[in-house]
């Protein structure tokens, strides 16, 4: 089971995930280094927690190079977006119900 | 089960993420009160020292033209290093790192209106146009700022309508130019610096 018992995410669970996809809610794409800036973690750290949003297809890729760089850009899919705001949904659920 | 108090950090963390990536919020009031400041200096200098006043379109300026060029790029660096400075500081106290993509998109808005800007006026001013590069820098700024302020507080989007109009204006009244200069980077710099320090930083 992905959702936990009071209807919140797994993935968002963990407050990085929550700030990649804060960002990327706002932001049409995001570079991994604009990303690293924002959320000042480590590269592997970022890349690991870049992964699993991946794999849960809240997130996706687009692959350039830059001056023969490779660039990578993430920006939010649909189903990413309509899970993100669900989980502000419940988050104001239980903070109301709780006051 | 996470405590209450945890999901209320969340949401203020969520906040605070979709704000920082999205706009510029480290400009200081002070950097503007400091620009009008350097401005109005610069405007009297002008004015009282090198009797420089354009009156018409194209403007024989007394002696010292280049003496008055050099003293607006000094203001400019001035106003510009005193706003860099003041930004930096005030992203170290947030927290933030004042160097990212949401401070290069706002710069790249800024620069793209300066530049096209900077270079009609350098072409104004070997063709002897000098009456129209105050109002054209009042212009131009006012766009930038129009420009970049999808990028920082709202507030900026009516500092940059402002310095339009009174550029459009003293295109009109040439005569008066470098007295709606000092008026549009002077006082409403000034003006506009109180008003963003008191609604933001106190």
């Amino acid at each position: 089971m992905k959702i936990s018992i009071n209807g919140l995410h797994k993935a968002f669970e963990n407050r990085i995930r929550l700030g990649i996809m804060s960002a990327l809610a706002v932001n049409d794409k995001l570079d991994f280094t604009s990303l690293k800036e924002y959320l000042d973690v480590t590269d592997g750290n970022l890349a690991s927690h870049l992964k699993r949003l991946e794999k849960e297809e809240f997130i996706d890729v687009e692959k350039s190079f830059i001056d023969r760089k490779p660039n990578t850009k993430y920006f939010i899919t649909e189903e990413g977006r309509a899970a993100f705001e669900d989980h502000l949904k419940v988050l104001e659920k239980i903070i109301k119900s709780q006051k | 089960m996470k405590m209450e108090r945890d999901y209320t950090r969340d949401i203020s963390e969520i906040r605070s993420m979709m704000e920082r990536s999205s706009k510029f919020l480290s400009l200081s009031g002070w950097a503007g009160i400091m620009a009008g400041i350097y401005a109005l200096a610069g405007a009297y200098i002008a004015y009282s020292v090198f009797h420089f006043n354009p009156d018409e379109i194209i403007y024989n300026a007394p002696s010292g033209l280049p003496e008055v060029i050099f003293l607006a790029i000094l203001i400019l660096i001035l106003a510009i290093g005193t706003a860099v400075f003041l930004s930096c500081k005030k992203a170290n106290k947030r927290g933030e790192k004042v160097w990212n993509a949401t401070s290069r998109w706002f710069l790249a808005s800024m620069a793209v209106p300066l530049a096209a800007g900077g270079i009609l006026i350098l072409v104004l001013l070997s063709k002897g146009l000098i009456g129209l590069i105050a109002p054209l820098t009042l212009l131009f700024y006012g766009l930038a700022l129009f420009n970049a302020s999808k990028f920082t507080y709202n507030d900026v989007k009516f500092l940059g309508l402002i310095q339009i109009a009174l550029g459009l204006t003293s295109s009109w009244f040439i005569e008066y130019s470098l007295l709606f200069w000092a008026i549009g980077f002077g006082v409403i710099h000034i003006v506009y610096g109180i008003y963003m320090h008191l609604r933001y930083e106190r």
